[in-house]
């Protein structure tokens, strides 16, 4: 009677094995994950880079101190950090390392390298690009008492620093690579990541092999990666259908997600979001007339978002009409208060009618530029598209030219623009990320405007050290109030997610960043 | 009595004569000619002859089958696109007849200069051509465009231009150096030379004035050739840019995405293209089979 039950009870067992769901189950390993990454990186470097072609390239080599947990998002957890304590006050940061982690060159990381991390960021030597300046800006000290240890102590209160240290950017570098060359990071690979660097064939792909030296036992489960750049959609739908790519990560558009589950049925995964991602229009207040704010209210007023919503999101990865904070999540400008701020308006004649007499005002009423856009399809070219055509209708015209990439980005940088189509790239919700774009290019490179505005500054600086949730909250409004009346920047409409993978690929999370789970760390096939 | 036949007449001196001439000998070619002659009068004229504004955007409208309204349909952002495809012509016309010209008159006076000075001259510029020639006619043009990115002027890209008209330039230097090489042993050019005309009078003025047939017949054949590559180009997303119309960009972007349910978005572009292709290269041929003596035997 006792093995009868005991057959049964291992035929039950076997039989529930059966019946588990994919996402329960053991992770396998072996494999080469292959999947498109749609744009191709103009250098290596995390520190200096705001897209995802940077971290879907290099995030697999690297570690970061936390990150978020994505399951959980937006927690935190460790990634090279074994544990991590705050002081009350929030004025001190002190994290526990693991032992025995190794660079892919077979050196020890230790606190050092941390520390040297994180100087490149917040204070860059001369030539070496950081964004992420501004962020790190309250962190006055940064200590290594032993080799495991690293202290962070602040100047001031920043309310959100632990998720800016899980910021996917942080890639933690080698101190000897970086004493070396400041820039090595740009066209060399040395992190302590799941993957090590294989090849990168420009135009083509990159490729990853599993780190046998990697400090979390068992991981990576993959043998390797080949991140294959596809820059046309229509390529990367026909590789992905085909199976020879297994998922796309950054997202695509709601015609491409119909397309691929047409003709895939349930051999295709999609997951959905909203995006912490926006486009917006910067004005390089350099160049004239964008020097006049009434030329660039002007033109932020001849855009209709609200009826481009409804168009875009048709046929385009644009949704969302939202302020600089997400919309629908917390902190975000609701839309019946948004409708009352310059460039929000919903009567459209009457906002192009005030348009055109600011342009005239100026002295500009037959306005040429050159609308500096990025050649994406998704969702750039449409955002380019449907631009020339707002800006026709108060007698404007813009010569819309798309690049590629890296000279997209490097025309930016140096202030080559006129108007240019830029992102705003989050990884998560938080308002020190949000608006830090929109601080005063001197303290913030990423600032495409070029805009010195010392008041938005002292807006910035004022609700970083508030805790107080409601005035915060009003802080991000008079920022915002200010940012759209002078009109240096404005968010176009805010994205929606959209990422198709193939069943077989397991243990990637969704979330409404395309920057998090670039590590591939957990990521198994299930074949 | 002896009647004294009066000469041919030269068709040169008769142009109405040679037009009537050609619309008898070659239907089909008079046929495409009027074609041609339609497309650039809705190029030139592409303002008037338009019913829409081929940029205004209209999301009410997205994807609308052909109507009365829109004779050709909408697009993905509601535009009309017969009035795209009219405004298309423009662009597909001007690229293709600039690039055509310079790559054909660049190939002619390469052909001449070679054949006439021959020797190492004609040497280096073959071999030069040769290799030109074993790059496929989309991957040179592919490669130029790449390597010379953007330069637009009046709103036309000059590297486009420049990088559909290097693939002519070989092919129509081998045309016209097999012509002009009949053409250098001819006593008149002895003449020329022994009178001491300098070269470039002996090229310009004497030899290519001889050649005119082929060169005609050659630039005439790669208008179609240029208007496929600039369609091919705007394709890739390596020509002319959104919202410019233009038909090869008309199949590519959103229409990629939506041609299944709306067939329309590349049935009438690709048609346009179709039309000036065949168009451009029965002129072509009608007009070497009306000014080549051979083929009236």
């Amino acid at each position: 009677m006792k093995a009868l039950f005991g057959i049964a009870g291992m035929l039950a067992f076997a039989l529930a094995g059966a019946t588990v769901p994919a996402d329960a189950q053991q992770p396998k390993r072996g494999g080469t994950l292959n999947f498109a990454i749609s744009a191709e990186t103009p250098n290596y470097d995390c520190h200096g880079s705001e897209t995802y072609a940077t971290l879907h390239f290099s995030a697999p080599f690297y570690s970061t101190l936390v990150r978020f947990n994505l399951k959980k998002f937006p927690d935190v957890e460790g990634d090279l950090a074994s544990s991590w304590t705050i002081a009350p006050d929030l004025m001190t940061y002190t994290f526990k390392l693991h032992q025995n982690v190794r660079f892919h060159d077979g050196t020890t990381l230790t606190s050092t390298d941390v520390k040297a991390t994180y100087d490149r960021m917040r204070n860059p030597p001369k030539g070496v690009v950081s964004p992420r300046q501004a962020t790190f800006a309250d962190i006055g000290t940064i200590e290594t008492p032993d080799a495991q240890t690293v202290v962070f102590r602040m100047k001031a209160v920043n309310a959100s620093m632990i998720e800016h240290f899980a910021s996917p950017w942080n890639c933690i570098y080698s101190a000897k690579d970086i004493a070396a060359d400041p820039n090595a990071p740009r066209n060399k690979i040395n992190g302590t990541g799941p993957f090590v660097f294989g090849e990168h064939v420009k135009g083509s792909h990159v490729t990853g092999q599993r780190n046998d030296n990697y400090f979390k036992k068992g991981l990576p489960y993959l043998d390797g990666f080949r991140g294959v750049f596809t820059l046309q959609a229509a390529a990367m739908l026909n590789a992905v259908q085909g199976g020879q790519l297994l998922g796309e990560f950054r997202g695509i558009s709601p015609a491409e997600r119909d397309r691929l589950v047409g003709a895939m049925g349930d051999k295709i995964r999609i997951e959905e979001s909203s995006w912490t991602l926006n486009l917006l229009v910067a004005f390089n207040v350099e160049k004239k007339p964008f020097d006049d704010p009434r030329v660039r209210r002007a033109l932020l007023m001849a855009i209709d978002r609200w009826g481009g919503s409804a168009g875009l999101s048709k046929i385009s990865t644009m949704r969302s009409v939202g302020g600089l904070i997400r919309p629908g999540s917390p902190m975000a400008t609701p839309p019946e208060e948004l409708v009352k701020l310059p460039g929000y308006a919903k009567d459209m004649t009457a906002a192009r009618a005030q348009a055109r007499k600011l342009l005239q005002d100026a002295g500009v009423p037959n306005l040429k530029f050159v609308l500096h856009n990025r050649n994406l399809a998704q969702p750039y070219t449409p955002a380019g598209i449907f631009l020339v055509d707002q800006w026709r209708q108060i007698g404007v015209t813009a010569d819309h030219k798309q690049f590629d990439t890296a000279p997209y980005i490097a025309a930016m940088n140096a202030g080559n623009h006129e108007v240019a189509i830029d992102f705003s790239n989050l990884f998560m919700d938080d308002s020190t990320l949000a608006l830090a774009k929109y601080l005063s290019h001197d303290r913030s490179p990423q600032n495409l405007s070029r805009a010195i505005d010392r008041e938005l500054d002292k807006l910035y600086d004022d609700h970083v050290r508030e805790r107080d949730i409601e005035k915060r909250k009003a802080m991000i409004r008079a920022f915002e109030r200010r940012v759209f009346e002078q009109a240096y920047q404005q968010p176009i409409l805010w994205w929606h997610r959209i990422v198709p993978t193939h069943r077989i690929v397991m243990g990637w999370d969704m979330s409404p960043s395309h920057n998090l789970g670039a590590q591939l760390e957990g990521v198994w096939l299930n074949q | 009595m002896t009647a004294i036949a009066s000469p041919p007449a030269s068709t040169a001196s008769r142009p109405r004569g040679a037009i009537r001439d050609f619309a008898a000998q070659q239907p089909l070619g008079a046929l495409s000619f009027v074609i041609i002659l339609l497309m650039t009068v809705a190029g030139i004229f592409s303002e008037w002859v338009s019913p829409h504004d081929p940029l205004r955007i209209d999301f009410a409208a997205i994807l609308q089958p052909p109507s009365w309204e829109h004779w050709a349909g909408t697009d993905a952002y509601g535009r009309d696109i017969f009035s795209r495809i009219i405004h298309g012509a423009r662009t597909a016309l001007v690229i293709s007849l600039t690039s055509s010209f310079f790559g054909a008159t660049l190939g002619a006076i390469l052909g001449i200069a070679s054949a006439y000075f021959g020797g190492r001259i004609d040497d280096w510029i073959q071999r030069f051509m040769d290799i030109l020639l074993a790059f496929p006619i989309i991957v040179l043009a592919l490669v130029v465009v790449a390597a010379l990115k953007t330069a637009v002027i009046f709103g036309i890209d000059i590297n486009l231009i420049v990088a559909i008209a290097i693939p002519i330039v070989p092919r129509v230097c081998r045309v016209v150096r097999a012509a002009a090489l009949s053409i250098r042993v001819m006593p008149y050019i002895d003449a020329a030379r022994a009178a001491g005309y300098s070269d470039s009078r002996i090229i310009f003025r004497h030899m290519a004035p001889n050649v005119a047939a082929p060169y005609l017949i050659m630039f005439t054949a790669f208008m179609a050739q240029a208007i496929l590559l600039e369609a091919s180009l705007s394709f890739l997303g390596l020509g002319v840019t959104e919202p410019t119309p233009a038909w090869g960009l008309m199949l590519s972007g959103n229409a990629a995405d939506f041609y299944r349910e709306a067939p329309w978005l590349i049935l009438f572009p690709g048609l346009a293209i179709s039309l000036a292709v065949f168009a451009f290269n029965l002129f072509g041929d009608s007009l070497r089979d009306y000014l080549d003596p051979r083929f009236k035997v």
